[in-house]
C-alpha cells in the first residue's frame, strides 16, 4: 500500500515537472514555428475526413431522434432551435474531443513513444536541443489550437446534417434554418463552446505527450503508450466537461 | 589495417569518472568505477552485455545521473549542472547511438541541419548548406542527402549518426556500439571513419563495443569492465595476456581460436 502510494506521489511529481517544462518552453524564445505548423496540418487539416463525417452524422441522427418528442407537443417549428442549442453546447465540443482522442491522441503517444524506443529523443537530448520545445510544446500548441477550429466545422456540419435530416420532412429552405438557429444561439453559448474545446484540446496534447514521452521501452511500450494516450484523453474530457457543465450553471 | 600514430596529450583529462556507482534496483551496475580519458586518445571499453558499458557513456552525456561520484567533462561536473548547462556542454560532446537514432521523419539532410540550426543560430541558408555538405562528404554519403533514413543500409545509417554528430565539431565522441550488427566489410569502414574522425576533427573518443577486432582497430587504450568495475587496462596485448577465465572466452570467440 505505501508503496503505491510513493509511486502515486512519484508520478503526480513527474507530472507537475512536466507541466512546468512545458510552459516554460513554450513561452520562451526561440519558437518552433515551422513545426507548430507542421503539427497544426497533421492534427488538424488531416482530422477533416474523419471529423466531417461523424459531425454530419451526429447532427442528421440527433435530429432525427428528437423530432418524435417534439411531434407529441406539435413543436416539431422548435427542431432547429433545439439542435442549434445541443450542438453548439454541448455536442460539438464534445463530439470533436472524442474523435480527436482517437485520431491524434494515439498519433501522437505512438509517434514519441516509438521515438523513445529507438532513442530518438535521446539524441536530440545529447545533441544539445531541447526535445521538450521540439516535441512537446509544439503538439500542445497545435492540439490547443486546431481543436477548437475543428468545434466550429463539426459545429457547422453538424447543423447541415441536422438541416437534412428537417428536410426530408418538413418544407423548410435552408436560409429559414440557419436564421432560426442564430436567433437561438447566444454569445455565452459560443463562449461556452470554444472554453471547452480549448480544455479539451489542450488536454489531449498534455496527455498524449506525456505518455508518449515517458513510455517504457519496447515495442509493447509503443501500443501501451498509444492505448493509454485515448483511455486518459477520454476520461479526462469527460470528467472536464462534467466540472465545466458545473462551472457554467453557476456562472448563469 | 593499422592505425596511424596520434598525438595523445596525457597532462590534459578530458573525462574524469570519480568513484563512481550506479544502480537499477537492486542490480547494480557500476561499482566505484574511476576513469580518465585524454586529449586526443581513443578508449575503448571492453565487455559483455548487460555489463553497465553504454551506461557509463550515458552517465557521461548526463542522460543518467550516478547514484555515487563525480563525472567531469571538459572541466564541468556533469552531475552539478542544470538543464540549461548541461545542454551548452554537450554541444561539445558527440554521441553515436547503437541504432544510429535518425530521426525517421526527416531526410538525411534535415538530420543533419536539425542540431545545427537550433544550436547555432546565426548561421546564414548557405552556411548551413556548406557544412551539411561538408560533413556528408566526410563521411563518404554526399549522395544520400535527400534520402529517407528508412532508405538507407545499416551501415550507411551508421555514418549518418556519426555525420550528425560531427556536424557540431564536437571535443568528444561517444560511440555506442559501432560496428553492432553490421557485417565484416562495413565494420572495417565504420572503424576507419572513427580513424578518420579521431584525426580529422582531433576528437578524444570513448568506444563501447564488445567487437575485438574493432576495439584493436580504433583503440589507442583499452578498459574491461568486469563485474561493474574496470579490472584490466592497458593495450589490446595487455588485457588478454591473461588466463582469467572471465576475459579469455570473450578473446576466444572473437578470434575463433
Amino acid at each position: 500500500m505505501g508503496r503505491k502510494i510513493e509511486k502515486l506521489l512519484i508520478e503526480f511529481a513527474r507530472i507537475h515537472r512536466f507541466m512546468m517544462s512545458f510552459l516554460r518552453e513554450a513561452v520562451s524564445p526561440p519558437y518552433e514555428f515551422k513545426e507548430i505548423i507542421r503539427q497544426c496540418y497533421e492534427i488538424g487539416w488531416k482530422s477533416f475526413p474523419l471529423i466531417s463525417l461523424t459531425g454530419f452524422i451526429v447532427g442528421f441522427v440527433f435530429t432525427k431522434q428528437s423530432r418524435p418528442s417534439l411531434e407529441d407537443f406539435g413543436a416539431t417549428s422548435w427542431l432547429p432551435n433545439l439542435i442549434s442549442i445541443a450542438i453548439v453546447r454541448a455536442l460539438a465540443p464534445l463530439v470533436t474531443a472524442l474523435i480527436a482522442s482517437g485520431k491524434v491522441g494515439s498519433q501522437i503517444g505512438a509517434e514519441l513513444s516509438s521515438m523513445n524506443v529507438t532513442e530518438q529523443i535521446d539524441a536530440m537530448e545529447v545533441s544539445g536541443t531541447n526535445p521538450t520545445k521540439f516535441l512537446i510544446s509544439t503538439r500542445i500548441i497545435a492540439t490547443t489550437t486546431m481543436i477548437p477550429v475543428l468545434c466550429f466545422y463539426v459545429a457547422g456540419i453538424g447543423l447541415l446534417g441536422g438541416y437534412l435530416s428537417i428536410a426530408t420532412k418538413d418544407d423548410l429552405s435552408i436560409l429559414a434554418f440557419f436564421t432560426q438557429v442564430f436567433e437561438s444561439i447566444a454569445a455565452k453559448d459560443v463562449f461556452a463552446m470554444v472554453l471547452r474545446a480549448v480544455v479539451f484540446g489542450f488536454t489531449i496534447g498534455f496527455a498524449s505527450t506525456y505518455v508518449g514521452y515517458y513510455s517504457s521501452k519496447g515495442t509493447e511500450g509503443v501500443g501501451k503508450a498509444a492505448n493509454a494516450a485515448v483511455v486518459s484523453s477520454m476520461f479526462l474530457v469527460f470528467i472536464e466537461e462534467l466540472l465545466i457543465v458545473q462551472l457554467l450553471s453557476l456562472i448563469g | 589495417m593499422e592505425k596511424k600514430k596520434v598525438n595523445i596529450n596525457h597532462e590534459d583529462v578530458v573525462i574524469q569518472v570519480d568513484n563512481v556507482s550506479k544502480s537499477f534496483g537492486d542490480l547494480h551496475v557500476l561499482r566505484n568505477v574511476d576513469l580518465q580519458l585524454f586529449n586526443g586518445e581513443n578508449l575503448v571499453v571492453l565487455g559483455r552485455s548487460g555489463t553497465g558499458k553504454s551506461v557509463l557513456i550515458k552517465l557521461i552525456s548526463g542522460l543518467l545521473k550516478p547514484d555515487k561520484g563525480d563525472i567531469q567533462v571538459l572541466g564541468e561536473i556533469v552531475n552539478h549542472l542544470d538543464e540549461r548547462e548541461l545542454r551548452v556542454l554537450r554541444q561539445r560532446i558527440g554521441f553515436s547511438f547503437q541504432n544510429s537514432a535518425l530521426y525517421d521523419s526527416m531526410t538525411v539532410r534535415e538530420n543533419l541541419e536539425f542540431p545545427l540550426v537550433r544550436n547555432k543560430r546565426k548561421l546564414t541558408r548557405s552556411e548551413i548548406n556548406k557544412e551539411v555538405e561538408e560533413v556528408l562528404e566526410g563521411v563518404g554519403l554526399a549522395q544520400a542527402i535527400n534520402q529517407m533514413p528508412s532508405e538507407l543500409s545499416g551501415g550507411q545509417r551508421k555514418r549518418i549518426g556519426i555525420a550528425r554528430t560531427l556536424i557540431l565539431r564536437p571535443d568528444i565522441m561517444l560511440y555506442d556500439e559501432p560496428t553492432a550488427g553490421l557485417d565484416p566489410l562495413t565494420c572495417l569502414d565504420i572503424n576507419s571513419l572513427i580513424n578518420q574522425v579521431q584525426e580529422q576533427y582531433q576528437t578524444s573518443s570513448i568506444i563501447i563495443t564488445h567487437d575485438l577486432s574493432c576495439a584493436k582497430m580504433v583503440g589507442d587504450r583499452m578498459v574491461m569492465l568486469l563485474d561493474g568495475k574496470f579490472e584490466r587496462q592497458g593495450t589490446f596485448e595487455e588485457i588478454f595476456d591473461t588466463d582469467d577465465e572471465r576475459v579469455k572466452p570473450f578473446y576466444d570467440y572473437n578470434f575463433i581460436v
